[in-house]
């Protein structure tokens, strides 16, 4: 189970969103990935996508301009 | 009897969510679609506009999804969809929306994700007569040919205003219990989505997309006109969502911010743009698009950056313009008087 990173700044959703997904195809069941948006509706948008494709929001956080959500990767 | 698989063309409107749900009622597996064409109707301008942040910023398509329990898959078509927007075979409708040539190109690609995924056929929430250019009764089965989905293509909310398609011929739908919605009346999608229980359902007012605003459309053409080829980016097009767009010469246009939450959307276009700001005074943050921009340019552009900023009646303000590279000019100028600002700069 592995951790990685995802710079989805500057994009505004549903980039953010899209990136996200394609990153997530390319990783393992029970691997995290923590994504961090400029575009606060991404705290709505990942963790809704996250829902409907089973995959689990661990922590969202703001931290300056910044937003960052980092989730675990479900079941295919 | 094994179970089929459909995927929807979510858009994030009633009448997908509505289709959807009428073939999950039939047991039928379904997964959402949706394409990012760049020109789509979502939060970008809410998250770009300070005093639109308390609205809750949802993406419909994914709100569509959860409520019906199916999975989504968002693809970024931005590219493939410049040639669609570029040349559509079929014109244009009212504004620059190609309707007719984009509902091809989306279930085109559809078509290619079934074929990819396994899935059995396509379903989309089009009504007959709803809509003038895309959705008229001659034009669905032209739609469903040439984007090659052919009897592929179901649309169960007016699947009995149409001929059988595959998913009926075969019986993975029961075809008496799909709809016969036509024309514009909205009341029986009303109806139905009381029956389901569906509330607080996006209705947006125009189209699905910014291609069928107005005033949109008109910056676009405007941008097309201005640059050596109609070829665009995903930047240029979310530009064109935010500020007041002036162009005072053929070579460069400004692109002013209307308040704080443009202007530091704006500001992450520094490095690709001229940008202008008065010192001396509060005010927007300009960003210059253009090319050949000359030192009088850029004077002439502080001149209308004054006049939109707190100093607009001082005698003189500080401007400061920072070029893409980092270089950093600096200079007083009058802020330019408001009849001087002609009504024909505004994009
Ligand atoms: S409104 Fe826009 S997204 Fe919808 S069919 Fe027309 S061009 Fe395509």
């Amino acid at each position: 189970m592995s951790q990685y990173e995802l710079d989805a700044r500057r994009i505004l959703c549903p980039m953010p969103v899209i990136r996200t997904q394609n990153r997530v195809v390319e990783l393992q069941p029970g691997d995290t990935l923590i994504v961090t948006c400029t575009d606060p509706g991404a705290l709505n948008d990942i963790p809704a996508w996250c829902r409907i494709n089973g995959h689990t929001v661990i922590k969202t956080e703001r931290r300056d301009d910044d937003v960052i959500i980092t989730l675990e990767v479900g079941a295919a | 009897m094994t179970q089929r698989k459909a995927v929807s063309l979510i858009s994030g409107g009633l009448d997908s969510l509505l289709a959807t749900k009428v073939m999950l009622e039939q047991g039928v597996h379904v997964e959402g679609i949706n394409f990012f064409t760049g020109f789509c109707v979502e939060g970008h301008t809410h998250a770009i506009r300070k005093r639109d942040q308390q609205k809750e910023k949802r993406n419909n398509a994914l709100w569509c999804a959860e409520q019906l329990g199916v999975k989504l898959h968002i693809i970024d078509v931005i590219e493939e969809y410049k040639d669609v927007l570029l040349n559509p075979k079929h014109g244009y409708g009212a504004n620059l929306n190609p309707c007719q040539d984009c509902k091809t190109f989306m279930i085109h690609k559809a078509l290619e994700w079934i074929k990819a995924h396994d899935f059995d056929f396509i379903i989309t929430g089009e009504v007959v007569g709803q809509r003038p250019m895309s959705q008229r009764k001659d034009l669905m089965p032209v739609i469903a040919r040439e984007s090659g989905a052919n009897d592929l293509l179901l649309r169960p909310l007016c699947a009995k205003n149409l001929p059988e398609t595959l998913p009926e011929r075969e019986g993975w739908v029961d075809r008496s219990r799909l709809l016969d919605f036509s024309g514009r009346n909205r009341k029986p999608q009303m109806a139905l989505a009381a029956q389901y229980g569906f509330t607080d359902y996006a209705t947006p007012a125009g189209g699905c997309c910014f291609l069928t605003d107005e005033n949109y459309s008109k910056k676009v053409v405007d941008m097309w006109q201005h640059r050596p080829s109609r070829d665009y980016e995903l930047d240029d097009i979310m530009l064109l969502k935010v500020g007041r767009h002036i162009r005072p010469k053929d070579n460069f246009k400004l692109i002013v911010g209307r308040e704080e939450g443009e202007n530091k959307f704006m500001e992450g276009y520094r490095k690709q743009f001229i940008s202008i700001y008065t010192t001396s005074h509060p005010g927007p943050l300009v960003l210059l698009d253009g090319r050949d921009i000359s030192d009088a340019d850029i004077e002439l552009a502080g001149r209308i950056t004054a006049r939109f900023g707190q100093g607009r009646d001082a005698e003189t303000v500080d401007v400061e313009a920072r070029l893409p590279g980092g270089e950093i000019k600096t200079f007083q100028v009058a802020p330019m008087p408001p009849h001087a600002i002609k009504p024909e700069w505004y994009v």
